[in-house]
């Protein structure tokens, strides 16, 4: 059973770890649905937030790849975890005047807004859930947009701890819950930031 | 004493000392070339592999000055790669090492650096770049070596500071030999190797938080190990590269000695167990023995322990020890748990540190009748051949080798028959004397790869097992092997074609024999001698002794080429597609 499932990874920030990532989940044959990648409140570490269409033995594989990178640093798979997970779109929208409040009044129940206005175009910004996003452009779509870029999904979990959670990989079967499970025992995959 | 060495050997550079911080001597003020040099020195090389090119030469500038590093001078890089490969896999704890220039010579590494990271073997390769400033440019001999090969490396570093060089070395030969061991790449800009750096290694051990140290063995897993151990009617135990790699076989012996619990091997863990041990199966799988597979198939509780459990041990996934309650697998690599079999209980540890916690949970246990069933599939399908027209069978020779070096000689094997036959037809009693690749399967490896192991095992026999077809793939290294006088003595086994791809097409490709006609191969005793390479060839079997003999007693390399059978098969073999016990048996 094939679903999306969303990782997030810190890595350290050097050049080509783009690279090694995208480069180890095309070769294991894993697609990538979208991926993001930025700057972390700690300079040397970047959070790239990966989501690839696999299943779940096949995610697992790719998580265990990625552990093994050099550069990875930990890796954490939040799919249906209680997160915050937002994408960012920008849309130029055709608007000439006599169109524009409708599509004003679709962007105010998206909570977007518009960010730039030109002669007969307008530049909305949306964030939120990739669905929301989905939504938005097919409401937009009979009106006209001119061109899109969307930023990929970037994702925190939800409540008061930072998560360093270390990936279990314990099968089903008759498998002892695994002592991996807490941060800094024998951790199957990861290491800890 | 070091301010005497750095005079000589910093050339026109100014020896003026700086002091780095924290450091405990005088920095010296080296170029990189020289730092690159001195660093492998401290990570205890003393061996390196390679060939000079216009972006490493700054490199070669400065290594005659180090006459600790002795550099062997191969005639392909593919060579150098398969020669650091061999040895260091026939010698624990060592690192191979490699030099190329940039473009062409860095590019024929890839194939090199794909088989030992298949089969897990820790090497450094250092190649040259175009200068810093040129990258990107498409300038002569420039190519993307760190992208080209990223897929095939454990790591890999483009040095971009002439301060970097040291540290990177020390965290390069700590990736390679630390965890599951694997080749690492240091793509090395040619002004940084003539660029002038304080010199100082760094102390202490290497610390990343993205590498950690392997984890220890789970207790509450490896309890439940000793659990499923005790209770096993039919256990086996299968032992891959792992074993060896993590110097485990004696405690792989306590625990199969200590619990009755015969042991089978992967190709790569050959040698992991005593072949002639009571306690001994053979290899497992694809072309393992039909009693080892009798096994497998029949076992309750499997132990898998430092094996990637590919499609050559398993054949058809689904055949795969069927009637297995109780799936054990130990590996340091948590990636290979689950990737192609799902097992009841992961141990992700090294193999040595694992066994060793295991052997003190497990009681003494004996299995009469288990063993007694194993006895009799033994005798049912033993590992034979048979001898249909007289001619020379090439388990004839290999049995004449064993008869001369039993368990002291190390065996390099090529990639098809030749690899299979000298897997199953030398009883590998000791670790680490029978090596080959059996994971990319690069044909061209044994005879670089065994020059690389005589190096490393001066008073060893070396075996380089192959075929016509490899031998020819990587036949340049004979300059190398004559020019160094490396004691190596090539076993060709010729059977005028392609002999597995043969095989093949005769018994699963209808039988159609297409494009494995290699008859047209040199007179390899001509060609030793072209080469300066003592040479001999037969197709006798009463000339195969006299011809060992001189082989083994001639100090220096020697050829010696077996006409064959060109109709003698690998047996016993699963057809493809087929399982476990489809097994086909030599007749």
């Amino acid at each position: 059973m094939s679903q999306s499932r969303l990782l997030s990874v810190l890595v350290d920030n050097k050049p080509g770890v783009l690279q090694r990532v995208a480069s180890m989940i095309r070769r294991r044959g894993f697609n990538i649905d979208s991926l993001s990648v930025g700057p972390t409140d700690d300079d040397s570490v970047s959070r790239m937030t990966i989501t690839v269409h696999v299943g779940r033995q096949q995610a697992e594989q790719a998580t265990k790849q990625l552990a093994k990178l050099i550069d990875v640093i930990t890796i954490d798979d939040i799919t249906g975890l209680r997160n915050v997970a937002h994408e960012l779109v920008l849309v130029r929208m055709h608007a000439p005047p006599g169109e524009r409040t409708e599509i004003l009044n679709l962007v105010d129940i998206f909570r977007g807004r518009i960010v730039d206005v030109a002669a007969s175009s307008v530049i909305i910004e949306v964030t939120g859930s990739a669905e929301k996003i989905d939504n938005f452009i097919e409401l937009m779509r009979p009106y006209g947009i001119k061109e899109l870029a969307r930023s990929g999904v970037v994702a925190l979990v939800r409540g008061d701890q930072a998560r360093i959670r270390i990936m279990d990989f314990a099968v089903d079967g008759d498998d002892q819950p695994a002592a991996s499970n807490v941060p800094g025992a024998a951790g199957d995959t990861t290491g800890t930031v | 004493m070091i301010s005497a060495r750095t005079d000589r050997r910093s050339g026109a550079v100014s020896a003026a000392a700086a002091l780095l911080d924290g450091a405990t001597e005088p920095a010296r003020l080296l170029t990189g070339a020289q730092v690159a040099l001195e660093s492998l020195i401290r990570e205890g090389v003393d061996t390196i592999f390679g060939y000079p090119g216009g972006a490493n030469l700054w490199l070669y500038r400065y290594l005659p000055d180090y006459p600790e590093l002795h550099h062997i001078l191969v005639r392909h890089e593919q060579g150098g790669a398969h020669a650091a490969d061999g040895y260091a896999r026939s010698k624990r704890g060592s690192v191979g090492v490699v030099f190329a220039t940039s473009g062409p010579g860095a590019l024929n590494l890839v194939t090199g650096l794909a088989t030992a990271y298949m089969d897990s073997v820790p090497l450094v390769a250092i190649t040259g770049q175009v200068p810093s400033t040129a990258i990107g440019t498409d300038s002569f001999q420039e190519s993307d070596v760190i992208g080209s090969t990223m897929s095939v490396v454990k790591h890999s570093y483009l040095i971009t500071r002439a301060e970097d060089i040291a540290p990177t070395i020390k965290e390069a030969f700590h990736v390679a030999r630390t965890g599951r061991p694997g080749p690492v790449l240091i793509d090395f800009p040619k002004d940084l190797q003539a660029a002038t750096t304080p010199f100082n290694y760094p102390d202490g051990p290497v610390r990343r938080r993205s590498y950690p140290a392997p984890p220890l063995p789970d207790p509450a897993k490896l309890r439940r190990v000793a659990h499923l151990i005790e209770g096993a009617r039919r256990p086996v135990i299968l032992a891959g590269r792992g074993v060896l790699i993590a110097g485990a076989e004696q405690e792989l012996l306590e625990l199969a000695h200590q619990a009755h619990i015969p042991v089978g091997w992967t190709l790569l863990g050959t040698g992991a167990f005593p072949a002639t041990d009571p306690m001994a199966l053979q290899m497992v799988g694809f072309m393992g023995a039909g009693f080892t597979n009798k096994a497998v198939c029949e076992a309750d509780v499997l132990i898998m322990i430092g094996m990637r459990c590919d499609d050559r041990v398993t054949t058809r996934l689904d055949s795969f020890a069927p009637r297995v309650e109780h799936l054990v697998h130990i590996d340091i690599d948590p990636a290979e748990i689950g990737k192609n079999v799902i097992p009841h209980v992961s141990v992700v540890a090294d193999a040595k540190v694992a066994l060793r916690e295991l052997n003190l949970l497990v009681e003494p246990k004996r299995e009469h009748e288990w063993l007694t069933q194993i006895d009799q599939w033994k005798e049912e399908h033993p590992v034979r051949y048979t001898n249909h027209n007289g001619l020379l069978q090439p388990q004839e020779v290999l049995e004449a080798m064993y008869a001369r070096c039993e368990d002291e000689a190390i065996v390099l094997a090529d990639v098809g028959q030749n690899q299979i036959w000298a897997a199953l037809w030398f009883s590998y009693n000791k670790p680490g004397l029978f090596l080959n690749s059996g994971g990319t399967g690069t044909m061209g490896y044994a005879f670089p790869a065994s020059m690389g192991a005589k190096l490393a095992n001066p008073d060893r026999t070396v075996f380089c097992v192959t075929g016509e077809g490899g031998f020819v793939m990587n036949m340049q290294e004979m300059s190398t092997m004559v020019e160094n006088n490396i004691d190596v003595n090539v076993i060709i086994l010729n059977n005028s074609s392609l002999g597995m791809v043969r095989q093949f097409q005769d018994d699963f490709y209808d039988g159609v024999r297409s494009a494995v006609d290699l008859t047209f191969t040199p007179d390899f005793v001509k060609l030793g001698d072209a080469f300066g390479m003592k040479a001999m060839s037969t197709d006798r079997l009463e000339d195969v002794p006299r011809m060992l003999d001189e082989a083994i007693a001639h100090k220096g390399p020697v050829l010696l080429n077996f006409n064959i059978d060109p109709d003698a098969n690998v047996y016993p073999i699963v057809p493809l597609g087929m399982g476990m016990l489809d097994f086909v048996e030599a007749s």
